[in-house]
């Protein structure tokens, strides 16, 4: 991409600021993100990372710009997480299939949800088979696109989506632009 | 000298999208519209097969009519008028792709047609980011029965081009159809397993004019398998000249 710098419509000191999370997914998603490479410095001149699993912060602050969730809905905590993230960030993005789609995790859907425990915890155990109950968040029936939770802003489908079509959608939006995902990246790609 | 009689040249003038163009009587506004270069999307019509007009995606609006033609199995007329892009459309064919993803188990990056599958190409095409309609899940089976080819009902959308190319083309009626609606199935003779199947000449020609990863060569990893369809056109204009 030549030329594609992002120009903020405010100039000033104030940057956008981005909340980023990882649900249930393989942070390709986030590896995609670090993938735009050198236009990371560009990028970190308008935006600022309030939020994010390489940021050491509890929670998103609240009004802030955007926010790119990977991964799909898969339990509890993901739920939580989901909807965290749609109080905190004026614009969600679904980032990647499993967000946009349910993707992988969501191949467990066509089962039971105690047959797949059952199978994953219990039939592969050789000694003391049992469920995990303690510690870890209960798994909700079926996985779930993220906009079967909360409502969301824009879709970038891709496993994962390119670097450039992150890349391109952020500097779209940070300058104040409409980006058209489907551009860059598409289910799968 | 008596003048020997010629028969008239039937021509038929239409209009498609804003364009008037000639056509012969018999041809369908798909014909027409693909010679003039202009692409109606469609996934159960395919070149060189009978006409099924089932998948709906090639729907077009006629001016004076409320409802609207698929372009596959509608004849031009004289004097028509027809569009084959509005809102309206692009709406119906945007949740016509996203059924057919919620009815189904697609999952594009696991598949070993991704990149080359016409659902997710539909997809990207008309601008289906994502599904509105809750994914239904179904359980479904996978028929690895045959020594070369896999059957997964998980993404097979019904188009039924395999159903009509083992028909019309190869001759063995192998492949059928059970069941209505979502529980619409493609079956290899009565609804046995395809390796036991007495009629499947194992041609293989049901695995390359399908549109997505339903009917695949075994052997094949994610993102391998690449239909070669250049047959059918080829193997239909040979046949109907030696029948001229």
């Amino acid at each position: 991409m030549t030329d594609a710098s992002p120009t903020p419509t405010d100039a000033g000191p104030k940057k956008v600021t981005v909340a980023t999370v990882w649900l249930d997914g393989c942070s390709g998603c986030h590896m995609s993100f670090l993938d735009i490479d050198e236009r990371l410095i560009d990028l970190a001149q308008h935006i600022e990372l309030v939020y994010s699993p390489i940021v050491d912060v509890k929670h998103p602050p609240a009004g802030t710009n955007l926010g790119l969730i990977e991964g799909a809905i898969s339990n509890e905590e993901d739920a939580h997480k989901a909807r965290m993230m749609r109080e905190a960030c004026g614009f969600l993005i679904s980032l990647g299939d499993c967000a946009v789609t349910g993707n992988v995790p969501s191949m467990r859907n066509v089962f039971e949800l105690g047959t797949v425990i059952d199978r994953a915890f219990r039939e592969t155990a050789d000694l003391q088979p049992q469920t995990p109950t303690v510690g870890v968040p209960p798994l909700l029936p079926k996985v779930m696109p993220v906009h079967e939770v909360v409502p969301v802003d824009l879709h970038l489908p891709g496993c994962p989506p390119p670097a450039d079509a992150i890349y391109e959608v952020l500097s779209e939006l940070i300058a104040g632009r409409t980006p058209d995902p489907l551009r860059l990246s598409r289910f799968g790609r | 000298m008596a003048r020997q009689k010629v028969p008239p040249t039937q021509a038929l003038t239409l209009t498609i999208d804003d364009q008037t163009v000639t056509a012969k009587p018999g041809q369908t506004v798909m014909d027409v519209a693909s010679e003039h270069g202009i692409d109606i999307p469609h996934l159960c019509y395919l070149d060189g097969l009978s006409i099924w007009g089932a998948c709906r995606l090639c729907v077009v609006e006629v001016e004076g009519q409320r409802r609207l033609f698929s372009a596959c199995s509608t004849e031009v007329a004289e004097g028509m008028v027809v569009s084959t892009d509005s809102p309206r459309l692009r709406h119906y064919r945007k949740v016509i792709v996203e059924m057919l993803f919620a009815e189904r188990n697609h999952i594009c990056a696991v598949c070993v047609s991704n990149g080359h599958c016409e659902l997710q190409a539909m997809a990207q095409r008309l601008g289906v980011d994502h599904i509105h309609i809750p994914y239904l899940n179904p359980q479904l089976s996978v028929d690895s029965s045959h020594d070369r080819f896999r059957l997964d009902h998980h993404r097979c959308i019904v188009c039924t081009r395999c159903v009509r190319v083992c028909a019309e083309v190869e001759g063995a009626s192998t492949k059928g159809m059970a069941g209505r609606g979502i529980m619409a199935r493609i079956i290899n003779d009565l609804n046995e397993p395809w390796g036991d199947s007495q009629t499947c000449t194992s041609c293989g020609k049901c695995v390359h004019v399908c549109p997505t990863g339903a009917l695949v060569e075994k052997g094949t990893a994610a993102a391998e398998m690449q239909k070669r369809r250049q047959f059918l056109p080829y193997l239909t204009v040979m046949r109907d000249n030696n029948h001229d």
